[in-house]
């Protein structure tokens, strides 16, 4: 059992679903309730990922931050080190290949709360910042719980995105996935399977406790 | 009276409206504290369109909206309070309960802040009961009836301690029975509050009912105000008659006229008609003319009266409905080649016996035969086909 890379996958996890739980919230809201020329353009964009190949994901993630693009010289002038082959651009990497993840189930949240709730709140004095902390958040924290839980699961098991952008270096971007695919390719059988059914497990525990709060915030 | 005639002692609620898209609105309201006005037309005509820019929740392209001496809305000078900061009390069509919140904490969410929290609570427990909640505080909403959801709405619009209270069709989720008593509620209540309340409604019923002032809106234009006997008895157009659904709505053209007399005589169909004088008319104009349903007097055959001599024509019984007491009955008039409507108690119907395809004679009263501009009765363009309004005649 690799532990290093275990808790690396916890950690980019963890970092992924944090930027995600704040750009989720606000990319939802906004898609929930506004319309706009391009819209469909937008909610296209941020469902891409679902659809795409993992290798193509993270190959176009090379090309653009890579050190001839202008974003990845302009963030290397700035950090003073580039987001390829680093922990920083696996999180990065993992934020969009997961963004739909997050977005989908608010989006669905946000959805379905009636205008007239929200007109309701103003009505009784209640100023846009209070009603977004006192009605809306209560009502779509089951979506944002399924966000979350789907986009650790999903970013715990990665793998396309990650070897592209992070190259599996160990104890900086060498992830769980990653390190049973190399335990494979060395034919340790045991390890490879010990850390399978961890993530097996851990995958169950995430989509049981999706449905079942899904649920419990339905009743 | 117009909004720029309105002198700073008004107290009511004041609203002027224009705008050609995307919803067309030439609209201007004025409402007096402790009185109910009903704004009535078919879908589309504006009337929640008008609700929600008194609100705050819509705004007009061009528009004012004054509530006693606070400005809340002037186009013209940008000048635009929010919703938050006008004291209105809204209950939606579809109550819009916040779903996670006991009724109290609903009621509660509605005080306001400056209140401290022992007081927040009381005040709303106290307007819980005065909505006959009390018992529910701890429910959740979907715990409770349709009635019980619309009465913990209404408390929660009066939490506020509303300046106006807004009703959106608020009793059009709920059964008849609940509905009917949930208007005698909110009459009760609302005639102990001196503030102008504005009811939207599909229902003609319930607006004569609730209302002290009905204002009759078509294509965001408000049409005509006034007390809702004054609608129904004296529209200023045909496209108001329609749209208030009068019945007994006729052509015909002005036959003579006698100011001295109080009298103008209408000739309609061949038919001499006597109505009160209408000096706006001149000889030979074409007119329109209507009488309410409940002014058509029937000669009972056991007691001849003085009214039968008023008016008087005959017909033929071709439909007769009864609903809650009062006989709607039809009839087809060979001399104006029209059928009219008359209203009747039912034990009147009883008394004389009856019943389709009865002939029976029967008195326009004068004094209620209304004139109005002519125009054309089969036209459609002017009330929109799916209007629930026009009656198939």
């Amino acid at each position: 059992m690799d532990w290093q890379a275990f808790y690396l996958s916890i950690k980019l996890s963890t970092y992924t679903v944090a930027i995600l739980l704040l750009l989720g919230l606000i990319i939802a809201r906004w898609l929930a309730w506004r319309d706009f020329a391009g819209k469909g353009l937008v909610e296209g964009i941020v469902a891409l990922p679902l659809v795409l190949p993992p290798t193509v994901l993270g190959y176009y993630m090379l090309v653009v931050l890579g050190r001839q693009s202008p974003l990845g010289m302009a963030i290397e002038s700035i950090t003073g080190q580039t987001l390829v082959f680093s922990f920083a651009g696996l999180v990065f990497a993992s934020v969009v290949y997961s963004l739909p993840f997050a977005v989908q189930p608010m989006l669905r949240a946000f959805e379905a709360i009636p205008q007239t709730l929200r007109e309701a709140a103003w009505c009784s004095g209640l100023t846009r910042w209070s009603t977004f902390w006192r009605v809306e958040m209560p009502l779509v924290k089951g979506g944002v719980f399924s966000a979350m839980a789907l986009s650790f699961a999903h970013t715990m098991g990665e793998f396309g995105v990650v070897l592209m952008v992070g190259g599996g270096i160990p104890g900086q971007t060498r992830t769980i996935s990653i390190a049973i695919f190399d335990r494979v390719q060395s034919f340790d059988a045991e390890a490879a399977g010990l850390m399978s059914i961890v993530l097996l497990l851990f995958a169950f525990c995430t989509v049981s406790l999706v449905y079942v709060f899904g649920r419990d915030s339905q009743r | 009276m117009t909004l720029d005639l309105i002198d700073h002692s008004w107290t009511g609620l004041h609203i002027r409206v224009q705008q050609s898209h995307p919803i067309p609105l030439d609209a201007e309201l004025l409402c007096e504290p402790g009185k109910l006005t009903a704004l009535v037309g078919p879908s589309g005509s504006g009337k929640t369109t008008l609700l929600r820019s008194i609100a705050g929740l819509y705004r007009p392209r061009h528009g004012k909206v004054r509530c006693g001496a606070k400005q809340w809305l002037d186009t013209e000078r940008d000048f635009d309070i929010p919703t938050q900061k006008r004291r209105v009390g809204f209950v939606f069509q579809d109550f819009a309960l916040f779903p996670h919140m006991t009724v109290l904490d609903n009621v509660k969410i509605a005080v306001h802040p400056s209140t401290d929290r022992p007081n927040s609570t009381k005040h709303a427990i106290d307007v819980l009961r005065r909505v006959n909640l009390t018992g529910l505080e701890h429910r959740y909403p979907k715990m409770l009836s349709g009635g019980q959801q619309q009465r913990v709405a209404l408390a929660r619009a009066l939490a506020r301690e509303p300046a106006v209270l807004l009703l959106d069709e608020p009793f059009s989720a709920v059964d008849q029975v609940t509905r009917r008593k949930l208007r005698l509620q909110t009459l009760q209540l609302t005639r102990r509050l001196n503030i102008p309340i504005v009811l939207v409604t599909h229902d003609l019923d319930e607006a004569a009912m609730l209302a002290d002032q009905m204002c009759v809106l078509h294509r965001g234009q408000t049409l005509q105000c006034g007390t809702p006997e004054e609608i129904r008895e004296r529209p200023t157009s045909t496209l108001v008659a329609r749209l208030v659904d009068i019945r007994n709505l006729f052509e015909g053209s002005v036959a003579e006229q006698k100011p001295d007399e109080d009298l103008t005589r209408l000739n309609c169909n061949g038919c001499s008609i006597d109505a009160r004088c209408f000096a706006e008319f001149n000889v030979n104009d074409k007119v329109c003319w209507c009488i309410s349903p409940s002014s058509v007097l029937l000669h009972s055959r056991l007691r001849p009266s003085n009214g039968e001599k008023e008016n008087p024509f005959s017909g033929e019984i071709i439909e007769l409905v009864t609903i809650a007491g009062i006989s709607s009955v039809t009839v087809d008039c060979e001399e104006l080649n029209a059928c009219l409507t008359m209203d009747l108690p039912r034990h009147v119907v009883f008394r004389n016996q009856l019943s389709v395809g009865y002939r029976i004679s029967f008195s326009l009263l004068k004094d209620s035969i209304h004139l109005m501009p002519w125009k054309p009765l089969n036209d459609s363009k002017d009330a929109d086909n799916d209007d629930p309004y026009v009656s198939l005649k």
